[in-house]
């Protein structure tokens, strides 16, 4: 089988399993949009305020939303064992991996379009305009989020410290695409707008290169 | 120690009374024989805790061999290296088809494995686990395959309910169906009759001989005596990781069941 047929068959799986469920996109909205809702409280944006805050808040809150959803990425296989299920089939390793990237993306990436127009609304920020670079600049950096977290998922899954050791693992490895991401969207809400190529770039070769790290020794991080 | 026909039959019809008309054979056989199996000096560490010790031991192809042994004495983990869930710390293993070694990718497509724990999505109904099971597997028809694999298991009625509604016999059956789903040559089973009643023991015994006589190596860990070691040809006992009883290919193996019974039953009362 096809690592490409083998990928799309368990992120079909995690999409019907998660939509059946909703454990997951229904708590990590709210919690979200909380974050958001209450940052607005705390000071009155102004249009200027919000260009210069905004990208940072923004970022800070997809990483809760990626840190509550990535958590449970490889831990919800533990339930039945069904991570040995997966890992008995005649397929490619890091299918298993890249389906759960890919569910992780859709899922981060569902969050962060719910959460953007609430967003452009309490911050008073006008987003119709950017919304091409932005969602590519979301795009790229939440590839990176969902990489790593998925990768550290499946790390952390098999340690007893596991709800700690996420965070830990994660952060670190994290930062660079926070702040790539960050400043990518500065750039984009600046008014005049402009896409900045070299964190794009940045962002994009982070991505290349931990999905590649993430081929090679798929294989490894899913051994008991 | 073989089922009689009708004694079959009868717990064919108590397995499929939520089934009414629909009872068939439970059995779904490999198609080109059994694979060989041989362990060399297998050992397997966890941390400084030795699981196995030094395990030699070759599996004929079409055996149908029982691992006793109290808890803690290496036969889940050995069962984990036959499956390659895991990796050896030492020592080898290698699979034959015939006298042709087979590559560890290659394998895979003809292991089932029923597990300790039942390998089912909680999420997806007993259909859909299946399909899935068989998409994975690369079958043809995968939910046709699905559907019909359901049946023998007395599920056919219970398809598109989900897994979480079910019992843990009901569970146990799914999961043996689905170790059954892609026709294996090499079945592993780790206490497959745990959470069966008597009579889905009994049904289960019937099957893995069925399966036995089609050709298909089994490999299976028993806990004391039960319905399904009716089918099985040779029996071997783990001790600390090691290997301390085996009946031979061509042994009688109820010695070492009966004394594994009464030595590890023993153990259990007395803990």
């Amino acid at each position: 089988m096809t690592l490409a047929r083998a990928t799309g068959l368990i992120l079909a799986k995690e999409l019907r399993t998660e939509f059946r469920s909703r454990e997951l996109l229904g708590t990590t909205v709210v919690f979200v949009l909380i974050v958001v809702v209450l940052f607005s409280f705390t000071f009155n944006p102004t249009s200027s305020e919000s260009r210069r805050f905004g990208p940072g808040l923004l970022w800070l809150a997809f990483l809760f939303a990626g840190s509550l959803m990535l958590q449970s990425s490889f831990l919800r296989e533990q339930t039945n064992d069904t991570l040995a299920a997966l890992r008995l089939a005649p397929i490619d390793p890091f299918s298993i991996l890249a389906g759960k990237m890919a569910a992780n993306f859709l899922f981060l990436l569902l969050v962060e379009v719910i959460l953007l127009p609430v967003f452009a609304v309490l911050y008073n920020v006008a987003i119709l305009p950017v919304l091409g670079s932005l969602l590519l600049v979301f795009a790229l950096g939440t590839i990176g989020l969902a990489a790593t977290g998925t990768v550290f998922s499946a790390v952390a899954a098999q340690a007893r410290l596991r709800e700690l050791l996420l965070p830990l693992l994660l952060l670190p490895v994290l930062a660079p695409v926070l702040i790539a991401s960050t400043e990518a969207t500065v750039g984009v809400l600046r008014d005049p707008s402009e896409l900045s190529l070299v964190w794009l770039t940045f962002l994009a070769c982070f991505d290349v290169v931990f999905l590649t790290a993430a081929w090679m020794v798929g294989e490894y991080l899913l051994e008991e | 120690m073989r089922w009689s026909g009708a004694a079959r039959s009868s717990c064919c019809a108590i397995w499929s009374r939520a089934e009414l008309s629909r009872v068939s054979t439970p059995l779904a056989s490999s198609p080109d024989g059994g694979l060989r199996i041989e362990f060399t000096e297998v050992e397997k560490r966890y941390g400084m805790r030795l699981a196995l010790r030094g395990v030699s031991v070759t599996i004929a192809a079409g055996e149908c061999v029982a691992l006793v042994g109290h808890n803690g004495s290496g036969k889940t983990t050995l069962l984990k290296i036959a499956a390659q869930l895991t990796q050896p710390s030492r020592g080898k293993l290698a699979f034959y088809a015939g006298e042709t070694a087979l590559p560890a990718g290659e394998v895979k497509s003809r292991v089932g494995m029923v597990g300790h724990h039942t390998l089912l999505y909680e999420e997806l109904t007993a259909e859909e686990n299946l399909t899935f099971c068989a998409k994975l597997f690369g079958l043809a028809d995968p939910a046709q395959k699905a559907r019909q694999a359901l049946r023998p298991v007395g599920l056919a009625s219970r398809a598109a309910d989900l897994v979480r509604t079910f019992s843990r016999g009901m569970r146990q059956r799914l999961s043996i169906a689905r170790a059954l789903l892609a026709s294996p040559s090499l079945l592993l089973l780790d206490e497959p009759g745990a959470g069966l009643d008597p009579e889905g023991q009994r049904w289960l015994g019937a099957a893995i001989e069925k399966l036995r006589d089609s050709g298909c190596t089994i490999l299976m860990s028993t806990h004391g005596r039960n319905e399904t070691q009716g089918a099985v040809t040779r029996a071997i006992r783990l001790e600390a990781g090691k290997i301390t009883h085996d009946s031979g290919a061509h042994g009688d193996p109820r010695e070492v069941l009966v004394f594994a019974a009464v030595r590890d039953g023993g153990e259990a009362d007395e803990s």
